[in-house]
């Protein structure tokens, strides 16, 4: 994930509480997809952000998960996600995710 | 309509200039100058004749047909072509001794230094290159001693040029405290500027156009030029012409970030149709700060480093001359402010509103060239099969539209799409390295339409969130050279007779 990215991550969690923020991920790779969601729950396992070692524990989804897609008025998820959801592979990414959502989120 | 009258495209090899000088080794040299990153990477630099034997760089020089590539199994890094050759009907593949003289031969300011010895290597190896060998090649002049270059980059005022361990050169900055004049950015500068003037020159070759019948160029590389009072102030383009001899043309350069290639294909379009020029140049040189991006990921993965070649290319872009595939000027697909920046808005706006105007189905274009990088290059850095992804989701809107059932989305890549073979140059892959091949698939009658989607990311400049993208409707030219009606006393008389008759009615 991009330094500045988590950088700003960490002031919006210390500025308003990590139990009111949730990270929507729209991340193409599952790969990638998991390490921005452990980013901001255990650390950035790449040890190269400022969420090194911070395990901030925030609430993360990907915008493809069940949950999410429940919580967006269907007209506005075909305009605007549906043809994603038809080229991503939604069970890997919502698989990794929710993985390190279990592992790591504290709300 | 305004047609593609000839192409080029060619690569530079430049190992060392990605070991000391792409920007993933420059922030790594200074975060962690010991970083165990180094040795490694340079265990995992490719030959030159690596590079050249390399399937994707073959493909983009024109040696092999990009239907040809898709069939070649994958790995392609650990395969060499057997019938590689550096030369191919596009362009060529530099190895880097040679372009460090012709960064020498291009230097307006005496920046450039060139070890003796080395100079005089070069030049030997220069006279025989059939483009470089008339051109300038005094202008490398004798070359200075060793120590007095390692006195310079001892100094920091200058830039390292390396072969190996070897200190062969160097660029001096050419302001003390001016940034945007620094050694790094004057060799950044002096790279696009050599890099665009090799491939012009191919293009003018290629295409035969007499360089003085040129009116104007619009350069779309990743650099900019200029002082600490207008960073980019300009501009490459004629900087580029002079050296190729364009004596007649005026330019300008464009940006767009990955989508200045499809910014600068629309102006010059734009400018032949309108009929204010007749030939227009469209060229992107090289971009050292890419070399190596994925660089950590490849090596990691015991890789050759293999984002270690510039991409250029060059486009004559000519009124028409009822052969070459034209361009669609009345419809144009464009991602405007108000699109969004969601991937299904931007791709509506690119790929299905144009065609809706045209009355076309997605399905109805033969072939569709998108985000083109080598999938070798991106997969390990975790950014996927860029080009499938694109493919995807352009099937995905067939999908949408009803044209398509969903399980076909595999099958409508294959049909419609490319493989993914261009270096990540930011502009390069971005629509155009596909017109060459598609250019002679359409004079070849093979293939009648195509669509060109260039994107690009703006909110890497910090100045706004939105994203970016062009997409421009490429066909098989019918072979009518005239355009409109012409204007002959005949056609007057009538026009006349039925204004006439217009006022008669109104009378009545």
């Amino acid at each position: 994930m991009d330094l500045q990215i988590q950088a700003r991550i960490k002031e919006l969690a210390e500025q308003i509480g990590g139990e009111k923020i949730v990270v929507l991920l729209g991340a193409a790779e599952p790969d990638s997809a998991s390490i921005a969601a452990e980013t901001v729950t255990l650390g950035d396992p790449t040890y190269a952000g400022t969420l090194a070692g911070v395990p901030l524990g925030l609430s993360v989804y990907h915008i493809v998960e069940p949950e999410i897609k429940a919580e967006v008025a269907p007209n506005v998820y075909e305009e605007q996600i549906a043809m994603m959801e038809m080229v991503l592979d939604v069970d890997r990414l919502t698989a990794e995710v929710s993985k390190m959502r279990q592992e790591g989120s504290k709300f | 309509m305004p047609v593609i009258k000839g192409v080029a495209y060619s690569l530079v090899h430049a190992p060392n200039i990605l070991f000391h000088n792409g920007s993933t080794q420059a922030m790594e040299r200074i975060k962690n100058p010991n970083s165990e990153y180094f040795p490694k990477l340079r265990n995992q630099l490719r030959s030159f004749d690596a590079a050249v034997g390399y399937a994707p760089n073959q493909a983009y020089i024109g040696n092999i047909a990009l239907g040809d590539l898709k069939a070649i199994p994958r790995p392609w890094y650990d395969k060499s072509l057997e019938k590689a050759s550096r030369f191919g009907k596009f362009g060529e593949i530099m190895p880097e001794d040679e372009f460090y003289g012709l960064i020498k031969i291009v230097d307006s300011f005496d920046l450039v230094i060139l070890e003796a010895g080395f100079s005089a290597d070069v030049k030997a190896k220069l006279e025989k290159h059939e483009l470089i060998g008339d051109v300038n090649l005094a202008r490398l002049g004798a070359g200075k001693d060793a120590a007095e270059i390692q006195k310079l980059v001892g100094a920091h005022t200058a830039e390292g040029l390396y072969i190996g361990d070897r200190l062969v050169g160097c660029v001096r900055q050419a302001h003390e405290v001016d940034e945007t004049l620094s050694a790094h950015v004057m060799l950044e500068n002096l790279v696009t500027k050599a890099s665009s003037a090799l491939v012009v020159l191919q293009l003018l070759r290629n295409s035969g156009i007499n360089p003085t019948d040129v009116d104007y160029i619009i350069e779309c590389s990743e650099e900019a030029c200029g002082d600490m009072n207008q960073r980019g102030g300009g501009n490459f383009a004629k900087a580029i012409g002079e050296i190729a001899g364009l004596v007649n043309a005026n330019g300008c350069d464009v940006r767009g970030f990955c989508a200045g290639p499809s910014h600068a294909l629309l102006n010059a379009a734009s400018l032949v149709k309108s009929g204010v020029f007749e030939n227009v140049v469209v060229v992107g040189g090289g971009a050292v700060a890419k070399l190596g991006m994925n660089g950590k990921d490849q090596v990691a993965k015991n890789m050759p480093a293999l984002e270690d070649v510039l991409g250029t290319f060059a486009l004559l872009i000519s009124k028409n001359d009822g052969v070459n595939p034209y361009i669609r000027m009345d419809v144009i697909g464009k991602h405007n402010i108000g699109t969004g920046a969601s991937p299904q808005q931007v791709m509506k706006a690119l790929v299905v509103d144009p065609l809706t105007k045209l009355g076309r189905k997605i399905t109805d274009i033969d072939c569709y060239s998108v985000e083109m990088q080598n999938p070798e290059l991106t997969e390990p850095a975790g950014a996927g099969n860029v080009p499938e992804a694109n493919y995807k989701m352009i099937a995905a809107l067939a999908v949408m539209a009803g044209e398509i059932g969903r399980p076909d989305i595999p099958a409508f890549g294959e049909k419609h799409g490319l493989p993914g073979f261009a270096p990540t140059q930011g502009h390069i892959p971005s629509g155009v390295p596909v017109l060459g091949y598609v250019r002679e698939q359409m004079l070849a009658g093979k293939i009648n339409s195509m669509m060109m989607v260039g994107k690009g990311s703006l909110f890497l400049g910090r100045m706004t969130n939105l994203f970016d993208g062009l997409s421009l409707v490429i066909e098989k030219n019918p072979g009518v050279q005239e355009e409109g009606p012409q204007l002959n006393k005949e056609t007057v008389r009538q026009m006349v007779a039925e204004a006439l008759r217009d006022l008669a009615q109104g009378l009545k």
